[in-house]
């Protein structure tokens, strides 16, 4: 039992780094990204390709697959999104499904449509027990890794918004951004910050993912309505709003599984749905701002 | 914008040019029968676009489920022309009804939150009733789909034949009498209440609109229409699975609504025609990239700008 | 004035289709349904290779006709699928219509084949029903039941007595589920649990952990090949195979294309299939070559063998009938035609049109430092025993 919670756990811990993003995007700077998924998938390639061609360890890969696809992502914010920001949401949906389109068809053309495999390091293979009888507890040391991983994340990326300046001067850029550039604050700036933040820690996401979700083009779509969930039932007003959905959504998913098979799919959904009427704009809502 | 007293009465008139236009619509399957079968898709999806226009379009109701109604209408009237009778017609009648039900019922979901609220409900919907038509296999047959859908003729007397002419015009002509009930819909009274309440809710509650009613009703008929759409899909290809729930499907309607434009009912008829024609002609040159093409021109029509790509004149008229 | 541009748009539009039209007349046209994009992408690019190196490899030119392969993408909708059969039965004409991805895109199209008498050659999808539901199916990919009988049998002479089956939650799961329970129950097994997954899961954890705590002597697994890798990997992962519990599957599991990534982990893993990228035979070796060649190194799977004997049926009925055969005529010469094919001596069964063939029980092991399934075991000829006549 206690392992379902732990595997549960680090499920919903992995769906929280790869959906902080887009709940940041989507929360505090009103952009629909749905091409987020495809910044999870880049970063998934970049790892696959540094340790499958050029052996690079896989705890180098990750701070790679964060950098290169932060960098993707200042490119793309310069380049394209910075254009959409006052555009209406559905153009939004429209030019972000777009290049999820494009980005899932060039890595067909790049890498093939199959799954692609990585090799973990020994000492991430490996498996830990704890416990007897029914409380015994099953870790897997990469399970182990994720949840440490993404814990501290969490409480970073927290510390970041709550106490930093660069916190309190995104929040100001989001609640009003004319007040705040008018008092000296480079919103621009800021935007192009917090986006490659939140492009690059889908790619994180997305390296860190490919031994438990796997790997292959249709990823972005594939777990679009995960990412989706997660910012859903997590609001958008915090980090803990995404952190408590993912880790809601995961242990939900995986203990409803184990439990009742049958039912499997039903879960999720239902839950959604009910937190959702309780609560319609989240779990956690964001006072003041706009 | 014009106001929208003006909109309405410049609205409201029939033009010369749409009634050329339907009279083309409803000749092509003769006219092009060698496309009969893509006209028939085409126009199913644009009728099913339609359907998600009177919500999105004039109710600012955002919706990423609409396959759920969708769905529902194809497999009543499948499961209809296998239990009861093959006769089209009421086959249509019963899967739309069914979905005016089921969108009666799941109105009651969508009154409250955000947009992102209603977007994740309605995708729920749809998710669920795509698992209930997966586990339900002894009423749906399953993942394997519904087989030995058997269809009557329309009217008593044209058989679906294996060029797809009757399937197309039938589908047309379903379409065009919905879409003369819309058009009627949306530029009465009624219809004006409802683009008050996409275009301010608390004003539109304050002048004594009854706003939760209208919405329900609204997206009921809605899902009517949606459950009609997938009605006529179920019925001219004698089959259903369970994708006709799929997300893809949710998400490619509202694709296609948008690229054409939201609230002015032919949105959703080019959005169809373009992107249909586009997948197919696209997909036929490069069967295994042609989705990065669609892509591009998604992202093309967004920065361009909708006016100005599907009516390139305008590039130099004054904006 | 939107109501002209429509009209300019339904112009141009109308004149995009008639232009479409023309296409050489007297060719033997070959349409190629495959799912190109999406989930299943890589069947349909291995089906579509080989039907290429099929082509490359025999000519273009057969009786006189010239062979055109026309491949439209389905993207795994099964009305799509239906549309773009009927399109190309009625408008390009196409003689025979192959690939069929995933059941439901077969069984939409089969009333189709029946209406139109065309033959329609399955290359991959692989529930037993399909082959029943047109007179004009035939089948070269292989059914789920020959795998799942066939590795039930092994497991009840191998000491395995307690196992759990686990499958993908859609028609050929279901077959390869019921189909494996029923003989290794008749064989004295017994069957402790029947998971069933969803076919879009995203994780296998929650399933192995429940039948890790169940502790069977063995576990029976389908999924769809490419779901096998990471639940191999989960596999492992949870330490099952240290806990002493068996994985047996059927072949798609450790699929050739995926297996070389799986890692060591892999090793020692026993399936059940009709074709071995290993299979010892001159012209499987011939075969791997080529294609590897053809396609940057991607080394052929079932799916590829499969599309390749389609071809090669299409062409010997094409032979068989002087070139001049309609729809009725060439299924009349598949029917119990025999051949060798780089998975081994292959034919079809006269009564049900669909395959008969080899058996092999394979061993994952190294060679030449890649993973290969090496096979051990072999049941000769076997006919799909999911037949219901």
């Amino acid at each position: 039992m206690l392992t379902i919670l732990f595997d549960g756990i680090a499920y919903g811990m992995l769906l929280f780094v790869l959906a902080v993003g887009l709940s940041v995007t989507m929360g505090l700077m009103n952009f629909i990204n749905l091409a987020h998924g495809a910044f999870a998938m880049t970063g998934g390639y970049v790892t696959v390709l540094l340790m499958q061609r050029m052996d690079v360890p896989f705890l180098l890969c990750l701070p790679a697959a964060f950098i290169s696809t932060a960098v993707l992502g200042v490119i793309f914010e310069r380049t394209l999104y910075r254009h959409m920001y006052h555009r209406s949401h559905l153009d939004q949906v429209l030019f972000s499904i777009g290049l999820t389109f494009m980005s899932v068809a060039s890595m067909t053309y790049a890498m093939s449509s199959s799954q692609q495999i990585i090799q973990l390091p020994e000492w991430l293979k490996g498996r830990t027990e704890i416990g007897e009888g029914t409380w015994v507890l099953g870790m897997g040391h990469y399970r182990i890794f994720l949840i440490v991983i993404c814990a501290l994340l969490a409480w970073g990326l927290q510390a970041i918004l709550t106490h930093s300046r660069f916190g309190s001067r995104l929040r100001a850029s989001v609640d009003d951004q004319r007040v705040a550039a008018g008092l000296g604050i480079n919103v621009n700036g800021i935007f192009m910050i917090t986006f490659a933040a939140g492009s690059g820690l889908a790619g994180l996401g997305g390296a860190l993912g490919i031994e438990v979700l796997g790997l292959d083009p249709s990823f972005p779509l594939k777990y679009l309505i995960y990412f989706l969930i997660v910012v859903a039932v997590g609001g958008t007003s915090s980090i803990t709003g995404p952190l408590f959905a993912a880790l809601l959504l995961g242990i939900a998913d995986v203990a409803g599984k184990y439990y009742i098979p049958q039912m499997g799919a039903f879960i999720v959904y239902t839950l959604m749905i009910v937190i959702l009427l309780w609560r319609p704009h989240g779990l956690f809502e964001r006072k003041g701002g706009k | 914008m014009e106001s929208a007293s003006l909109s309405l009465q410049a609205h409201s008139r029939w033009k010369h040019l749409e009634t050329v236009f339907w009279l083309f619509a409803l000749l092509s399957p003769w006219l092009l029968a060698k496309h009969a079968l893509i006209i028939n898709e085409i126009v199913i999806v644009a009728l099913f676009a339609l359907s998600l226009d009177l919500i999105l379009g004039y109710t600012g109701i955002v919706s990423l489920g609409h396959a759920a109604f969708f769905g529902f209408g194809a497999y009543s009237a499948a499961l209809f022309a296998i239990h009861v009778m093959p006769d089209p017609l009421l086959g249509l009648l019963f899967g739309a009804g069914i979905s005016l039900l089921l969108g009666a019922l799941c109105s009651v979901l969508i009154l409250r939150g955000s947009d992102l609220t209603r977007l994740m409900v309605t995708l729920a919907v749809a998710l669920i009733l795509k698992e209930l038509s997966n586990k339900l296999s002894w009423l749906t047959g399953g993942t394997d789909g519904l087989q030995g859908v058997m269809m009557g003729p329309v009217l008593g007397k044209f058989d679906f034949d294996i060029r797809g002419i009757t399937a197309a015009w039938y589908s047309l002509a379903v379409t065009f009498l919905l879409f003369l009930l819309i058009r009627r819909l949306v530029h009465s009274p009624f219809g004006a209440t409802l683009t008050a309440i996409r275009d301010n809710r608390l004003r539109a509650m304050a002048i004594g609109i009854p706003v939760s009613t209208r919405i329900a009703v609204i997206y009921s008929i809605s899902a009517a229409i949606a459950g009609a759409a997938g009605a006529l899909l179920a019925q001219t290809s004698s089959f259903a699975s369970p994708d006709v729930f799929a997300f893809d499907r949710s998400a490619d309607i509202l694709l296609i609504l948008v690229i054409g434009g939201t609230g002015w009912l032919y949105g959703g008829i080019i959005g169809a025609i373009v992107f249909k024609l586009l997948q197919d002609v696209i997909s036929s040159i490069t069967p295994e990239y042609w989705t990065f093409w669609i892509g591009a021109f998604l992202i093309a029509l967004v920065i361009v700008g909708r006016e100005r790509f599907l009516y390139p004149w305008k590039w130099f008229a004054k904006r | 004035m939107k109501t002209c541009n429509i009209l300019r748009l339904a112009a141009l539009t109308s004149s995009l289709i008639f232009s479409a039209g023309a296409i050489a007349a007297d060719s033997f046209k070959i349409g190629l349904i495959l799912p190109m994009t999406g989930q299943q992408a890589s069947t349909g690019r291995q089906e579509e290779a080989a039907a290429r190196l099929y082509m490359a490899q025999h000519g273009d030119t057969v009786a006189g006709r010239k062979i055109e392969l026309i491949v439209k993408d389905d993207t795994t909708v099964p009305d799509m699928t239906k549309r773009l059969a009927q399109e190309l039965i009625v408008n390009d004409k196409v003689n025979v219509i192959a690939g069929f991805g995933i059941t439901p895109s077969a069984m939409a199209t089969a009333p189709l084949a029946t209406q139109s008498k065309t033959p329609m050659v399955v290359t991959a999808a692989a529930t037993s029903s399909i082959t029943e539901a047109s007179p004009y199916v035939v089948r070269t990919s292989f059914t789920l039941a020959q795998a799942s009988v066939s590795v039930a049998n092994w497991a009840g002479k191998n000491k395995i007595s307690k196992v759990i089956t686990l499958v993908s939650d859609y028609g050929p799961g279901k077959d390869a589920e019921k189909y494996f329970s029923q003989t290794f129950t008749a064989n004295g097994g017994q069957i402790v649990e029947s998971l069933r997954v969803p076919l879009m899961n995203p994780d296998f954890a929650p399933f192995l952990q429940k039948v890790r705590d169940a502790k069977p002597d063995a576990l029976f697994v389908f999924v769809p090949s490419g779901s096998g890798a990471s639940l191999m990997k989960q596999f492992i992962e949870r330490g099952m195979d240290k806990a002493g519990i068996k994985l047996i599957a059927t072949g798609d599991v450790t699929d050739d294309d995926q297996l070389n990534g799986m890692g060591d982990g892999a090793l020692g893993v026993v399936t059940g299939h009709h074709y071995s990228a290993a299979h010892p035979s001159k012209m499987n070796k011939d075969f791997v070559k080529a294609f590897e060649k053809a396609n940057n190194g991607m080394r052929p799977n079932f799916m590829a063998v499969a599309a390749y004997d389609g071809m090669h049926v299409i062409y010997e009925a094409l032979k068989a009938t002087k070139g001049e055969g309609d729809g009725d005529a060439l299924v009349t010469a598949m029917k119990g035609m025999k051949f060798e094919s780089p998975r081994g001596p292959i034919s079809i069964d006269p009564d049900t049109r669909d395959i008969v063939q080899n058996i092999y029980m394979r061993k994952v092991e190294k060679q030449h430092g890649q993973l290969y399934n090496i096979e051990f075991d072999v049941l000769k000829d076997v006919k799909d025993p999911g037949k219901t006549k």
